[in-house]
């Protein structure tokens, strides 16, 4: 099949969905890649790139979408790209299929089948065809850098010759992989770092990357699982709890990193005009969040603004068209795997199987039919965790307490025992003959001194303590022995075989247990 | 001939050291002295006793004494390590045996002396063994204990002995392992208790030995039908309750007799077999009960789906990981002794260890067929007895471990024994391999464990499988770590 890319239309974006390395790597599957002309340019990838792997280049785009059956792209086609798309073609690109009506009733229509990138379920095996997750991975680091750009001292503390300079101080909103991509690149700037997320299981991921977790002091934190991996709202006590923490942060923190999103909503509002005004003159927010109406109102859409206390506001989107190589190689990379596992066989055939959960899922439009939204995955994202109680510590006097209780507790289940034990012995001793309390005697002593002795046995020897209990409890010949010299016969015969295997037992059993306790060895 | 009196002298003495050969395996260095001084307490009295008073027929003593001997001698030293739970199962069931015909000899030998001492005869002038003596001097309330004492020793002889036999051919696979009742399973059981207990009723009443060889053949088969029942991962249990078995039947034979050296020998012998099966019942938590009548009880709701997918690896990628590891931890499982790959685990741990790298074993209570059937086999493969760790001692080194390396173990490694209440094995104490930074699982396939149930680790995300036969894998692994 002949797989193309053409080159963007969107101003200002600057990436390309296919690399010299990743056309490698389709061509493996038995495809034949098509690029248009300068596509890569942007990126840093020249026609003659694409040439030395064996990509064919074409000049202009409509001849690239007439010639290829899958389309990669970066953006969602624009109205006259939709023009070009025909039957039997497959196009693989970001789509925003919730509210794209347009693209998924052309392709309907023209019987182009659609695959979204940003519906790839976020399930283990579809991690490598993640693109949201790649590009929020960039997305993160470039906001830090944004910010050390817009942000006039250094990240890390020094103490130079001529002064002091304290750290940065940044706080990240929103520990989804932008938000941790960013607490990773700033706290190896030397920044310190403090983060803040809705949901509780993500506090040692914060910790992990070497942030400190802002933990509100409140019982019903909300469940991340259950949605899937991403934030849902939050109750409105909740809600309070979380702003009185940011008011309490606004005026100490240098640089503040807002990722929070929730699936197909409107972002929510998290940084008051009240708390910017708190902030210090310089200090700096990035609002990864400003496409969806950004986690600080003051935010503008694609621009810096500054506010009248001095306060830097960066609202940019395209933060991976600002990193348009390191963008163009995960996303082609994105790209690629979904085209390796659109050919299971690897022969060049592209196989739209809608058995598959992760291609079910991405595929929007197929045979003529809109087929979004997908069913939910039959596996769910992470495995729910069900919240741990965690007891609290006791004090020393309930500690006292509680010993005391177990004291008492093993006190009276002893007595209890041995006073039952007690009356059975004089039931016993009241009907048994005096010969046999004797050996009663005997026999409840050995009793506990078999109990005393075994406890004492190491685990690693419990096989050799069988086998020695076995060879020991061959003691039985001893009965047979002073049985063998009757007259009667059976008795006899009884008697010899009961020694025979006595024997048996006894030799057997302690040879075998020399034998492995020789085997045990220090090193 | 030696006397009453150095008889009894020298069974104090034997006691002794049975109770200093115990106490010596306290640990692994005392406990190849301790071994001597219970063959040497052995020796002591039988001997004694052979040449002791009352003793007849000493060729025949001695020519099944060496018959037995030799058999014993040859058994243990071609048996495999492998095959010990089998062997000690085999071991049980001759005890077992023993004691029925004790028993059954005793009453035998009741009756005739009885006969004898009602004719008149004088006590001079009849030759009587030395355990005649002691029937003779019986009074009739002596007497009926002593029937009670035969009593028990053929009812638990029998069960004993029928039940190694089961335990022994389902270690050795010449049985299904899986659990099998007859129709109305326990109830057959019950029902089959309850006849001997009438039976016994019966016998103490006067009743003839039909009774006792009827109370053989029923106990016989409650030995038979009891085990049968388990399955084959809840043997160590089993194995050390018929250990314990073992040692009541001798004891009760000891009442019998009137011995005091069997007596506390049996009950050495029978507390040791109860303490390792309460070591192991606690280490599946689960009750002793339970594990007797079979299956697994005590699911209280639906379980916790498992998720995500078993993700497997090839050698090259389990060479890369360990020749990056600094700190790798082996758990060994029954797996391991199918497979007979204690050798290349050995080689393995010798390489690894070669390079400075810090590898120890964890051994869960129940890995394996016996109690601490993973610490012979491994002493057996020369592996070091220092680096072989219990579950207490290494749970807490797991998450500073870079790999964990499980080798045909399931269950006891199941997370969902601690995260899932409704699990079936929930509560029980599981080996943390999760918590190592990698786990590299070697398994035949993807089935469940024993206790059939999904096993979360196996899809956790630093889980990887390594599908194949543990020997061959292995193997194929040695030649790739540098």
């Amino acid at each position: 099949m002949i797989i193309g890319a053409p080159k963007e239309s969107f101003s200002g974006e600057t990436r390309v969905a296919m690399t010299p390395e990743s056309a490698v790597q389709i061509q493996k599957l038995g495809h034949e890649c098509l690029i248009q002309s300068g596509a890569g340019l942007l990126s840093g990838f020249n026609d003659e790139a694409y040439k030395d792997v064996g990509v064919k280049v074409v000049k202009t785009a409509s001849s690239l979408w007439k010639t290829s059956n899958v389309v990669v792209k970066v953006r969602q086609p624009n109205p006259s790209e939709l023009k070009l798309l025909i039957q039997d073609q497959t196009l693989i690109s970001f789509c925003n299929p919730a509210v794209n009506k347009a693209l998924l009733e052309t392709a309907s229509l023209k019987g182009t089948n659609v695959i979204a990138m940003e519906m790839v379920p976020r399930i283990s095996r579809a991690q490598k065809m993640d693109a949201l997750s790649s590009m929020a991975n960039i997305a993160g680091y470039r906001a830090v850098i944004e910010a050390s750009n817009n942000f006039g001292r250094f990240f890390t503390g020094q103490i130079t010759a001529a002064g002091k300079v304290p750290p940065a101080k940044v706080m990240v909103v929103g520990a989804g992989v932008a938000g941790l991509a960013a607490i990773g690149t700033a706290t190896s700037l030397g920044a310190i770092v403090k983060a803040f997320d809705v949901r509780p299981e993500v506090a040692e991921q914060i910790e992990s990357m070497g942030a400190e977790f802002l933990r509100l002091d409140f019982d019903d934190n909300q469940d991340g699982a259950s949605t899937g991996g991403y934030a849902a709202p939050s109750s409105p006590e909740f809600a309070a709890k979380q702003l009185e923490l940011f008011k309490s942060q606004a005026a100490d923190v240098d640089i503040l990193i807002t990722t929070a999103l929730i699936p197909n909503r409107e972002a929510p509002e998290l940084w008051t005009k009240e708390m910017v005004e708190a902030m210090k003159p310089g200090s700096v927010i990035v609002d990864l969040a400003a496409e969806r109406g950004g986690n600080c109102k003051l935010t503008v859409m694609d621009e810096r603004i500054v506010t009248e206390n001095g306060v830097i506001i960066i609202g940019y989107t395209d933060f991976p068209s600002r990193m348009a190589s390191q963008a163009s190689t995960l996303y082609s990379n994105n790209i690629r795997h979904m085209i390796s596992d659109l050919t299971p066989k690897k022969d060049g055939n592209v196989e739209h199987n809608m058995e598959d959960d992760v291609i079910r899922g991405v595929t929007v439009v197929y045979n003529k039919k809109i087929t979004f939204p997908p069913p939910p995955p039959k596996i769910s994202a992470i495995a729910s965790v069900k919240r741990k109680e965690t007891p609290k510590p006791l004090s020393r006097a309930e500690l006292r307490e509680k010993e005391k209780e177990v004291f008492s507790s093993a006190t009276k289940s002893q007595v209890g025992l041995l006073s039952l034990g007690g009356v059975l012995m004089l039931m016993i001793g009241v009907f048994a003959p005096e010969s046999f309390m004797q050996h009663f005697i005997v026999f409840v002593l050995a009793c506990f001194i078999g109990f005393q002795v075994i406890w004492n046995v190491s685990h690693a020897l419990h096989t050799p303590l069988m086998a020695v209990t076995n060879a020991i409890s061959g003691i039985v010949i001893l009965g047979a022995l002073l049985q063998i010299g009757s007259g009667n016969f059976l008795v006899v015969l009884l008697s010899v075989i009961a020694v025979f295997i006595a024997s048996i037992n006894i030799v057997g059993g302690f040879l075998v247990t020399r034998r492995m306790l020789a085997m045990f060895q220090k090193s | 001939m030696m006397g009453e009196g150095i008889v009894s002298a020298a069974n104090i003495g034997a006691a002794v050291l049975f109770i200093l050969s115990l106490g010596g395996l306290s640990n692994q260095e005392s406990a190849k002295r301790a071994v001597w001084f219970g063959m040497v307490g052995m020796g002591i009295a039988v001997f004694v006793t052979i040449f002791g008073p009352g003793i007849y027929n000493t060729f025949l003593i001695v020519a099944a004494v060496l018959a037995g001997s030799y058999v014993g001698y040859f058994v243990s030293g071609k048996v495999q390590m492998t095959e010990m739970p089998q062997l000690v199962a085999a071991l049980h069931s001759f005890v077992g045996l023993a004691a029925v015909f004790i028993g059954l000899n005793a009453d035998m030998m009741l009756k005739s002396v009885t006969l004898l001492r009602d004719s008149g005869i004088d006590f001079q002038t009849v030759e009587l063994t030395g355990f005649g003596e002691k029937l003779w001097e019986k009074s009739p309330a002596e007497i009926a204990i002593l029937k009670a004492e035969v009593f028990l020793g053929v009812f638990i002889g029998a069960i004993t002995f029928t039940g190694s036999i089961v335990a022994f051919g389902k270690l050795a696979g010449k049985i299904d392992g899986k659990s099998t009742k007859l129709t109305g399973g326990h109830y057959l059981n019950a029902g089959a208790l309850v006849l001997c207990v009438f039976l016994g009723l019966f016998y103490l009443n006067g009743a003839g030995i039909w009774t006792m060889v009827l109370v053989t053949l029923i106990s016989g088969f409650i030995g038979w039908h009891l085990i049968m029942g388990i399955g084959g991962a809840d043997m160590p249990v089993v194995v050390s309750m018929l250990n314990s078995y073992s040692g009541w039947a001798a004891a009760a034979i000891g009442f019998t007799l009137g011995n005091d050296l069997l007596i506390v020998t049996g009950a050495l012998v029978g507390s040791s077999g109860a303490i390792l099966s309460y070591i192991m019942c606690k280490a599946m938590n689960r009750n002793f009960v339970s594990v007797i009548l079979g299956g697994f009880g005590g699911v209280s709701g639906p379980q916790m789906e498992v998720e995500g997918e078993q993700i497997s690896i090839d050698v090259d990628g389990v060479a890369v990981a360990l020749n990056d590891a600094n700190s790798i931890i082996i758990i060994p499982g029954y797996g391991m002794a199918v497979a007979q790959a204690q050798q290349s685990v050995s080689a393995l741990v010798r390489k690894l260890r070669a390079q400075d790298k810090d590898v120890k074993f964890a051994i869960h209570p129940v890995a394996g067929r016996l109690p601490g059937h993973m610490n012979v086999l491994l002493a057996e493969a020369k592996v070091p007895y220092d680096i072989v760790l219990e579950m207490d001692e290494i749970n807490e080194d797991f998450k500073d471990t870079d790999v964990a390396i499980v080798i045909g173990s399931n269950d006891i490694v199941n997370p969902a024994a601690q995260d899932d209440p409704n699990s079936p094995i929930a509560g029980m104490p599981v080996l943390e391999c999760w918590k190592a930074k990698q786990v590299f699982v070697s398994k035949r396939g993807q089935g469940t464990g024993y206790s059939g149930i999904e096993n979360p680790l196996f899809y956790k995300e630093n889980t990887r499988m390594f599908y194949g036969d543990a020997k061959v894998s292995l193997d194929a692994l040695l030649p790739k770590i540098d």
